[in-house]
């Protein structure tokens, strides 16, 4: 497995304000990594200084091998970059628009594939004005694959999406990398991180706060899974402290938090719950997220 | 160079596309030869040097043709495409900025001379205006003066903040230069005191240029007129390159 991104100590200020401070790490080949962090946690500035639209203050970046700045051209004909905020003319179509970007490129995907990929062949004679705000998205990653990329960048993909559209898009982005491309993204969902990296990269303040797997993150966490059920009535709850996989309990009139781990944990409460006779309703597991891991790293709640 | 030929191409039909730079372009010229061919009809007069008002408006109406591209069309498309991020688009393409740049000055060029050929047209079709000069000489003069104003255009299209401010610098520029230069109402049925202004009226140089070139006089005979649009194009082509920004 080789890297295709090498970071290191990157700072970039901007005035006094210091945008990222000292980050160092790699993405590897194949992989969907992901940036996350707050609004302003300094996610944009890296993107850009990796893709060498803005030039670092210190530290080096090496994308495929090649310097992002001094081998712009180069390096533009195998990256696929998606940005936060950028636009098209106006009246220009949808299919004008994704040959006018062909023609920049040595290597060429095919249109009306990629097109209809995106679902988008039905727009293709429509002006990018009229699109809705999901179309342009999926234009703009459709413009992002239109050189068959070597490695893809996503800023803020699914911001501004509705839920649903946003599960789309972690479709495509997968399908995008089993077609052997690198996605390299940037969200403030953690969900999205979650669900979708390989490996995630926290960032906040512009420093690195942790690199790993997200599954990775949350056992490191060392946070217990919870079961949570309601006793109407004035039911007891029986003796669950007492199980294996159950650390402690915590009740609030009628409504029982079961804390612990394990492969059996829900399972073994359950059991019990039955064995006693008892009628639970609403019954479900919460398990730790990201959420919790950025909450117990930052000390803080993500700031939207 | 596909490239190049799909951005032009693509620049042409967006042109076409945008009403407001239609008909300042196409449509207007000829809607002047009307409206004032039919108040001043196209008889010769001896104060227009034995032509007829219209005769004499055609090289006027293609110098404001050209400077509504110029002050109108380039700042407002430059400046609203980089407000609204298209030219960040671009940039992250291997496309080179000076390709875009180029393709946009020749898009301009085109739509220029498409103009100039529907104004012509109409002026023959309905006045048989006079054409005395080599079509390939005013050709030139055309792209030349095109490009010396277009300078002007990017220029302020690199120094106003916002697509808002380029347009109204763009117009603060362009209504008392079409007055004033002859482009629209001949300099000769001006008082004194306008064709006295007109000589630092940048727009003047081209009327008077294409007019003396319309009607087969020698390019040499208008040397100040090269000479002013010359350098023009060659300060404000550096200046704007200097100005240029691409967010």
């Amino acid at each position: 497995m080789s890297s295709v991104i090498e970071v290191r100590n990157l700072k970039k200020a901007y005035g006094s304000l210091i945008a990222v401070d000292d980050i160092s790490f790699d993405v590897i080949e194949g992989e969907i990594f992901g940036m996350v962090g707050p609004n302003g946690a300094g996610k944009t500035t890296t993107i850009e200084c990796i893709e060498g639209l803005c030039q670092q203050d210190e530290g080096s970046v090496q994308l495929l091998g090649m310097n992002p700045v001094e081998d712009r051209r180069k390096i533009a004909n195998q990256i696929g970059i998606q940005l936060q905020e950028s636009a098209l003319p106006q009246r220009i179509r949808v299919a004008e628009a994704m040959n006018l970007f062909a023609s920049f490129y040595e290597r060429r995907a095919n249109v009306d594939k990629l097109l209809d990929t995106m679902g988008l062949t039905e727009k293709r004679s429509s002006s990018f004005k009229k699109l809705s705000g999901g179309q342009k998205q999926r234009l703009f990653i459709a413009l992002a694959l239109i050189n068959k990329p070597r490695v893809v960048f996503f800023d803020e993909l699914t911001t501004g999406l509705d839920p649903q559209a946003r599960r789309t898009m972690w479709e495509l982005v997968r399908k995008i990398r089993e077609q052997g491309c690198t996605v390299f993204l940037t969200t403030h969902f953690m969900e999205e991180a979650e669900r979708l990296c390989d490996r995630v990269l926290i960032i906040d303040r512009g420093n690195l706060v942790s690199l790993d797997t997200p599954e990775a993150m949350i056992r490191s966490l060392g946070v217990e899974n919870r079961l949570v059920f309601t006793l109407p009535g004035d039911q007891v709850a029986p003796e669950l402290g007492n199980l294996p996989q159950v650390s402690h309990v915590e009740q609030f009139g009628e409504r029982v938090v079961v804390y612990g781990q394990g492969a059996r944990f829900a399972s073994s409460v359950v059991y019990a719950l039955e064995d006693a006779e008892v009628d639970f309703v609403d019954l479900r597991t919460e398990q730790p997220n990201l959420e919790d891991v950025f909450l117990s790293l930052t000390g803080e709640e993500m700031r939207e | 160079m596909k490239s190049f030929i799909t951005l032009i191409w693509i620049n042409l039909k967006l042109y076409l596309r945008e009403p407001i730079a239609t008909f300042f372009t196409l449509a207007f010229p000829p809607l002047m030869v009307v409206l004032f061919g039919a108040m001043y009809g196209n008889d010769p007069t001896p104060m227009l040097g034995g032509y007829g008002s219209m005769d004499v408006s055609m090289a006027g109406y293609t110098a404001m043709i050209l400077s509504t591209v110029a002050f109108l069309g380039v700042p407002i498309t430059i400046s609203s495409n980089r407000e609204s991020g298209v030219l960040r688009r671009f940039r992250t393409t291997p496309l080179r900025p000076v390709t875009y740049i180029i393709a946009d000055i020749l898009t301009n060029l085109v739509s220029t001379l498409i103009g100039m050929i529907g104004l012509v047209l109409v002026g023959w079709l309905l006045y048989r205006v006079r054409f005395e000069g080599q079509v390939i000489i005013i050709f030139l003069a055309v792209v030349f003066s095109g490009l010396s104003m277009f300078s002007v255009g990017y220029l302020i299209a690199g120094l106003a903040p916002g697509a808002r401010s380029a347009q109204v610098i763009g117009m603060v520029i362009f209504y008392p230069m079409m007055f004033l230069s002859g482009s629209s109402i001949p300099l000769e049925v001006m008082p004194e005191a306008v064709q006295r202004i007109s000589n630092f009226i940048p727009l003047t140089y081209v009327v008077r240029l294409l007019r003396g070139l319309w009607f087969g006089e020698s390019w040499g005979e208008y040397k100040i007129e090269t000479v002013i649009l010359g350098v023009i194009l060659v300060v404000c082509t550096a200046l704007a390159s200097h100005f240029f920004r691409w967010e």
